[in-house]
């Protein structure tokens, strides 16, 4: 039988868990809700978060691919045959994500060269949306749902996106995975705390850092602010959309799981409290130079990044291509890193399914999001972007972490034998904390999120599009990961069946 | 900055960093007494 593929090293693995839980979020997330939400005094909540939500639904995830050694819908249906679609349907919402995160990180490779010679001008927001997206509504007069036609400054570094992203997974797990992240990871970090220093010896970098870390203790009172503290982490840490499951099933059988989520997890906070540092100096100077309040400028998202930033770089004092060049450089690499990551998913859950090699996997798997993604690369994809993203997240993921929570917590009762499995093999054991933060605190907390997020959605439509376009783009793609979850659960095993596919003899390495 | 904001400051770097820092000095000590 031929045996599944393993990381090289320890090092190896913590690095790819870490390049996919680093991603866009980080930068241009965390530090808009953390100063949203009570700025240093969401140091609270955020951490109550990690320890009782983030880091325990790490070690359950790693401890799944671990034992059961296969993709997302090998493991769930090894753990229990009814409980296939859960993976599959994991592995369909990180289809979807792929197919957009891949845009978004073109864009920053357009920017990266835009930055050259700041391209952008001085009006980056309408260059943003009427010269470089040249968006449907805009351009055309077109309205919100109409595609247009292809954007070739977004399809072309498309194109080089998916090249390199398949490329590294047509290598496969030791000699691309790992090799990429060895080389991505330093890479991004290195260039994102040049971008840090210089952020904090610019002028009116204290004015940020003050609005950032100033405790408004009157917030914490506030349940939204838990929520956003809980969503924060849960986002961020690429759980429940069949990331970590898969890379844990690389792992040798000797390998310490606890130590590697929380290694894992304090990465992720490491760079978002970097990023912090970095994105609110840079607010700081900005505001100083306009001689405007922090508020005004503080913001998140592809707001944050291909308007704001664009701005901020037009006053730095010196080597603006430079710094634009280092910015739009690591967004790159967060993004790449992460992509590899999702696209890893359904490559290994086809691989593992139908029993076809890699490389059929990769063109299939890969090949087919890419040509998905193409629908993003339209006058009118911004659009289609913004609406599948904010409900893939809020109904796909969330909704998949508590059913899959709900799953082993409450229904198969698995929580004591997962735990015996990662503490027998891990120096850092967990204790009855563990089982009480999944079995009650996790399933407590998403199942509120999700119900306020129902809620919220049923009576306001999205920013305000049509009904008629959320319902395909928005609520519609939720509901067909579900029912594709199913379908593809509902189909045969390859030749080698449940059994017969992914486990490995090879102990490996674990240093 | 304030007084508080320079102490949230600490407390994040300490907390997140010094956690950090802490699992990969337990990872490196027990892979070194395993060898």
């Amino acid at each position: 039988m031929e045996g599944r593929e393993q990381w090289g090293t320890r090092a190896g693995f913590i690095l790819a868990a870490v390049g996919s839980a680093v991603g866009l979020g980080n930068i241009w997330r965390f530090p808009y809700v953390a100063y949203d939400n009570g700025g240093g005094a969401f140091f609270i909540p955020y951490l109550f978060a990690l320890l009782t939500a983030g880091i325990p639904l790490l070690i359950m995830e790693f401890t799944i691919g671990h034992k059961y050694r296969g993709s997302a819908p090998l493991s769930y249906a090894r753990m229990h045959k009814k409980a296939e679609w859960i993976g599959w349907w994991q592995v369909a919402i990180a289809f979807v994500i792929s197919t957009y995160y891949s845009v978004i990180i073109a864009w920053a490779m357009a920017y990266t060269y835009f930055s050259v010679n700041l391209q952008w001008g001085g009006d980056s927001g309408g260059f943003l949306m009427e010269k470089y997206l040249q968006r449907v509504d805009i351009v055309n007069g077109a309205a919100i749902g109409s595609v247009g036609s292809i954007v070739p400054g977004v399809f072309i570094p498309l194109v080089l996106v998916w090249i390199i992203a398949l490329g590294i997974l047509f290598k496969g797990v030791k000699e691309g995975i790992e090799r990429a992240n060895r080389i991505f990871i330093p890479a991004l970090l290195i260039m994102f705390l040049m971008i840090v220093i210089r952020a904090l010896t610019l002028e009116g970098a204290a004015l940020g850092l003050e609005a950032f870390f100033k405790p408004d203790w009157g917030k914490i009172a506030s349940p939204g602010v838990w929520v956003a503290a809980y969503g924060q982490i849960f986002f961020s840490l690429s759980i429940a959309f069949a990331i970590m499951i898969t890379y844990s099933s690389y792992l040798p059988k000797k390998a310490d799981i606890n130590n590697n989520a929380f290694i894992a997890a304090f990465s992720n906070s490491s760079v978002e409290l970097l990023a912090g540092f970095g994105v609110f100096a840079a607010l700081g100077f900005m505001a100083k130079q306009a001689n405007i309040p922090i508020e005004e400028v503080a913001t998140a998202g592809i707001g944050l990044a291909f308007v704001v930033f664009p701005e901020i770089l037009n006053s730095f004092p010196g080597f603006n291509g430079l710094f634009g060049i280092l910015f739009f450089g690591s967004l790159v690499f967060a993004g790449l890193t992460s992509l590899i990551s999702i696209v890893e998913t359904f490559i290994a859950a086809v691989q593992d399914k139908f029993n076809v090699s890699r490389t059929k996997a990769v063109i299939l798997g890969g090949g087919l999001s890419a040509l998905v993604s193409i629908l993003y690369a339209t006058q009118g994809g911004l659009f289609f972007l913004d609406a599948v993203d904010y409900f893939i997240n809020n109904f796909g993921v969330a909704l998949a972490g508590l059913v899959s929570v709900v799953t082993v917590a409450w229904f198969l009762k698995y929580l004591k034998p997962f735990q015996d499995h990662a503490n027998q093999i891990s120096d850092l054991r967990t204790g009855s904390w563990w089982r009480f933060c999944l079995g009650v605190v996790t399933p407590a907390v998403l199942g509120y999120m999700f119900v306020l997020n129902l809620v919220d959605n049923l009576t306001n439509n999205y920013e305000d599009y049509p009904t008629s376009f959320l319902i395909y783009s928005g609520w519609g793609v939720v509901v067909a990961t579900i029912i594709i979850g199913f379908i593809l659960a509902s189909l045969k095993w390859g030749a080698k069946g449940l059994d017969g596919t992914g486990n490995s003899d090879n102990k490996g390495v674990d240093e | 900055m304030s007084g508080s904001a320079i102490v949230m400051m600490i407390v994040g770097i300490i907390v997140i960093w010094g956690g950090l820092a802490a699992s990969i000095w337990n990872a490196v000590k027990v892979t070194k007494q395993n060898k």
